[in-house]
């Protein structure tokens, strides 16, 4: 066994460690801060996987936006935590555990006898690659040859935003969503967020901008974008935007609107929908990617905040 | 066997189908922009184009060998995504359309929907279009992944709607539906790696000439089904379904019930019968059409026993779409394959009938709702007097739903049961009888309270909206006429069926429809009946009454077992369980 | 013994615990938490799927990756609106379980006057 394989058979078990933990704690928080660690060694695995541009996405937005997100609803809900008496039963949870087993052997057993030599779009996605001139095989998939499902996912995030501002109350729709953060602005919080966030935003831009050619794109840099954007609020500095605004609303939906017009563009004058011009496509993807970029962290930033909960006033101490 | 060259080209007419999914995907994106005071009349500017570009489609089908094919992007599946119609995509699209401006008017001619309120307009207009496109990329989608982005654009429109109201049920019956949906959605995405790391490709065309019966793929077969079986509700997957959908604002429960549930089910036609027709189909699909018979059962019956109207409806939603899986062991064939003949066709009417009749219900009784301020059952006398367009609405969709000539789920049936005949599987033609009988008693139950005189004047809590209920009559009679249409050119259904639409034999049939939900009614509603005091009503009871005991004691069983099924564990548990079953019942046949 | 098998092992563990932990785990947060896992068990076997498709050049097929990045946005928002409707849930009705909705009973029967 190389020491490559014993590294990846301690990593596999850290993580599984963290999963039940996760799963079997008694505590809400215990099991949140649980899942934000798992969330980040997660990543290491996907690196481990040669899939650079899923690490920084998984360590971006399913370690950190979410661990975020559960962290505050943990929070939030910690006076809720005795309802153990709505727990199932014992012979309810034996037979899940044995179902869940059983689940997992097959799978187990499924992927160790996928057929050799794996089927793989790799070389068809690398002789392709001349269409847009990115040599990131991944930003290709996404922005040409499904371009599609990227498209559709814009709009289930554009959806996700009418979701969660439709919870708001009558009273505080087209407020400002979550709750004014008043931190002390010389403290840590501040220091940090002022320390941090242009180093951060600098960091999301290059990640964003990297993705061309190199792991890294609008998904990654949006989400770290977001997060700086989150550690202002946090400390007071900055506030979120009154969900009426309507800047704000053409940030939201700028990157699936502009897919969608440079997708009929194609229909009408070029190839076919979503087809892009090969003299044009770089500069084509780039421009899309640059409006996905505003709208996913805006997206992702308004996501953490909820729903509306306060008039549309600024505030003022 | 490699696919067909034809069908990996885009043809004539294939923007068509771009179209149909972009249209409502710009006016989701126009009305987020321009916000609330645009929101309604966007909606109604997109209704009449999408429904013309669901027309355009449905008549350049046949011009095109019955096919649509649009390569997105001008890339080639594998590693482009394709959208393909078919007969079964026009059709679906087409009703789509249909409903989609239907509950558009109706929610229109409501004004305001909920007054002082810009929150619920805004969420309600939005999610709609979102919904159809959803529902439209589903139709045409033809890549399992994309198909799954269809499917989770369908959910997250589908959720708020049913919170609309904010009331603490509601929240927690769209918390419950969304999660439960989200585990049915990781169960079709654990196939959907599956059958890439098997094939290396997930394009439904490409797939269906390489899949063979091998051990993965039935894996990620019941994997795949039973994940969309939780989000279609099938018994006893159901837990979210009848709060969700009778706590939903009645416009968007006729979205819910009408037309959501439909597009998971619409991705299982897809996957049965275009990717794995080379599985052996046989015990699957008698699995499939136990669960859809056990839901007919306990749908109806708990259906009977509920006390508000949203809640009956509701529950004959899970019953119905029970009946739309008895189609799966009707389609076998003769080495146990599945094969794309009536059955499917009858399945395919049965569930547009369903969509139509049941949206155009869910419109009259929430007409019925805004007039009387209640939805008791016992306290609707009197409301065929006081609302006559939304008694008449009920009846006639109740009648389309229960089988009466000339409806579509009367054609569907005739097809049902002419593949039972065909394949010897009598026990299902028993099935598809009862099923009708069962609508037919619900139906009955509510139109004899309806049409019985009132214990006190009926005082109107709102005036009857002439608009609105126009356009749930106009729902309810499409239904009611669909089994005249010419299906012919998109579904294969036999040529010598529609002439036997009509006649003695299809009287006697309804008849008989009838009379076994009248009498299924009264043994199993536990109401008071509305003509209780007469004489010869008490003469009756006297003969009834063990019998009448008897069934009420077995609906309060069946009632009870259906409380414990809906709970959240036993509901996982029995997802798993499915899955487990339909893995192992396949592995058996192999 | 080489990565694919590790990790494809560790994806279909981690796929069981999260099944496990939605259906078992009462709290609907908790649930929340299970689902995060579990679909993070089913990106890792997009990834293991991807990783058995490594040609010379690329060390993973690019396609199971794009796939697992809208995937994991797909989930994101799905755990943003889930928390939004738990918090708005708390707020309007207090500590509450999913399984706490009273059914409406039929009232007693009344048949034959």
């Amino acid at each position: 066994m190389s020491i490559a394989t014993a590294f990846e058979i301690m990593l596999a078990a850290v993580l599984l460690g963290l999963g039940i933990w996760t799963i079997v704690v008694r505590e809400t928080f215990s099991a949140t801060v649980g899942f934000v660690a798992y969330g980040l060694l997660v990543a290491l695995i996907w690196v481990r996987l040669d899939a650079a541009d899923v690490a920084l996405t998984e360590a971006a937005i399913g370690g950190g936006l979410s661990g975020v997100l559960l962290l505050g609803a943990a929070a939030r809900l910690r006076d809720a935590e005795p309802m153990a008496e709505a727990a199932p039963g014992k012979l309810l949870r034996a037979t899940a555990a044995a179902l869940s087993v059983l689940t997992t052997a097959t799978l187990a057993g499924t992927v160790l006898l996928l057929p050799d030599p794996a089927p793989s779009l790799a070389p068809a996605s690398v002789a392709n690659a001349w269409a847009t001139g990115l040599s990131n095989p991944v930003t290709n998939v996404l922005m040409a040859f499904r371009a599609m499902d990227t498209m559709l996912e814009k709009v289930v995030l554009v959806l996700a935003i009418v979701g969660v501002w439709s919870l708001a109350p009558d009273s505080a729709w087209g407020g400002r969503p979550g709750p004014r953060h008043r931190a002390d602005p010389y403290g840590v919080l501040a220091f940090l967020a002022r320390l941090l966030s242009p180093v951060g935003i600098v960091v999301g831009i290059y990640v964003f901008w990297t993705g061309a050619n190199h792991p890294g794109g609008a998904f990654q840099g949006g989400a770290i974008l977001a997060s700086m954007w989150l550690l202002a609020t946090m400390a007071g500095l900055a506030d979120a935007p009154p969900v009426s605004s309507r800047p704000l609303r053409l940030i939201l939906v700028a990157g699936s609107g502009l897919f969608l017009i440079v997708g009929l563009a194609g229909l009408l004058f070029g190839a076919a929908f979503l087809s892009y011009a090969p003299a044009l496509a770089k500069p084509l993807i780039l421009g899309i990617e640059v409006a996905m970029v505003l709208t996913i962290a805006t997206t992702l930033g308004l996501l953490l905040s909820g729903a509306p909960e306060r008039s549309a006033e600024p505030w003022a101490p | 066997m490699p696919a067909p060259a034809t069908l990996l080209a885009t043809t004539a007419d294939g923007h068509l189908l771009v179209l149909s999914i972009v249209v409502p995907v710009a006016g989701v994106l126009l009305s987020f922009v321009l916000s609330e005071r645009y929101v309604r009349q966007i909606a109604l500017a997109v209704m009449p184009v999408g429904a013309a570009i669901a027309m355009a489609i449905l008549l350049a089908l046949p011009r095109g060998d019955g096919f649509i094919v649009y390569l997105l992007g001008a890339w080639s599946p594998p590693l482009g995504v394709a959208l393909r119609a078919d007969g079964l995509s026009a059709v679906m699209l087409a009703a789509t359309a249909i409903i989609i401006c239907a509950v558009g008017v109706y929610a229109a001619a409501d004004s305001p929907p909920a007054a002082g309120s810009r929150r619920v307009p805004f969420a309600f207009w939005v999610l709609l279009m979102a919904i159809w496109a959803a529902l439209n990329t589903i139709f045409v989608g033809g890549d399992l992944f994309t198909l799954y982005v269809a499917l989770e654009l369908l959910t997250f429109a589908a959720v708020p709607l049913v919170s609309l109201e904010g009331r603490a049920d509601t929240l927690r019956a769209a918390l419950r539906y969304l999660l439960f949906a989200l585990v049915g959605s990781v169960f079709y995405l654990m196939g959907t790696a599956l059958l890439y790391g098997l094939y290396g490709t997930l394009d439904i065309l490409l797939l269906s000439h390489r899949v063979s019966a091998e051990p993965g793929v039935l894996i990620a077969a019941a994997l795949m089904t039973s994940g969309l079986l939780a989000k279609t509700a099938l018994f006893p997957l159901h837990l979210w379904l009848p709060p969700a959908h009778a706590g939903a604002p009645a416009a968007a429960s006729a979205i819910l019930s009408g037309l959501v549930v439909k597009g998971s089910f619409f991705i299982l036609l897809r996957l049965w019968f275009d990717v794995l027709l080379a599985l052996p189909g046989f015990a699957a699909a008698q699995i499939l059409a136990t669960l859809g018979a056990g839901a007919i059962v306990v749908g109806s019956i708990v259906a009977l026993r509920q006390d508000r109207l949203k809640l009956l409806v509701a529950y004959s939603t899970l019953a119905q779409i029970g009946y739309l899986f008895l189609l799966f062991p009707l389609a076998l064939d003769g080495q146990g394959r599945l094969d794309t003949g009536p059955a499917l066709a009858g399945g395919l009417i049965q569930a547009i009938s369903h969509a139509t009749a049941k949206a155009a219900m869910f419109m009259a009784v929430g007409s019925i709702y805004a007039g009387l301020g209640h939805d008791r059952i016992t306290g609707i006398g009197g409301t065929a007097r006081a609302l006559p367009l939304s008694v008449m609405t009920f009846a006639l969709a109740g009648f389309a739903l229960m089988g009466l000539q000339p409806g579509g789920a009367s054609l569907a049936k005739e097809l049902l049961l002419l593949e039972t005949a065909r394949t010897g599987q009598w026990w299902w033609a028993g099935a598809l009888q009862f099923g009708g009988m069962f609508t037919a008693a619900y139906v009955l139950l509510v139109l004899v309270h309806a049409l019985s005189p009132p214990d006190q004047p009926v005082a109107l809590a709102a005036r009857p909206r002439r608009g609105s209920d126009l356009a749930a009559l106009a729902l309810a009679l499409c239904s009611l006429l669909l089994g005249l249409l010419p299906w012919q050119p998109y579904l294969p259904i036999p040529y010598a069926l529609e002439s036997k639409l009509f006649g003695v034999e299809s009287l006697v049939k309804s008849l008989i429809t009838v009379l076994g939900g009248t009498a299924l009614a009264i043994l199993l509603s536990p109401w008071p009946h509305p003509l209780v005091g007469t004489m010869a009503w008490k003469d009756l009871a006297r003969v009834l009454g063990p019998f009448r005991r008897a069934g009420l004691g077995l609906g309060g069983l069946v009632e009870r077992g259906d409380r414990v099924l809906r709970q959240w564990p036993v509901a996982g548990i029995c997802m798993l369980a499915v899955t487990v079953l339909l893995a192992a019942s396949m592995f058996g046949a192999d | 013994m080489g990565t694919v098998t590790v990790f494809g092992l560790c994806a279909a563990a981690v796929v069981g615990l999260g099944l496990y932990g939605v259906i078992a785990n009462p709290q609907p947060l908790r649930k929340i938490i299970a689902f995060n896992l579990l679909g993070s068990g089913v990106f890792l076997l997009f990834g293991v799927i991807g990783r058995r498709g490594a040609v010379a050049g690329i060390g993973s097929d690019p396609v199971p990756q794009a796939l697992v990045i809208t995937g994991v946005v797909v989930a994101f928002s799905a755990t943003a609106l889930a928390i939004a409707l738990l918090l708005r849930l708390f707020d309007t009705a207090g500590p509450a379980t999913l399984d706490s909705d009273a059914p409406t009973r039929p009232r007693p029967d009344r048949f034959g006057g």
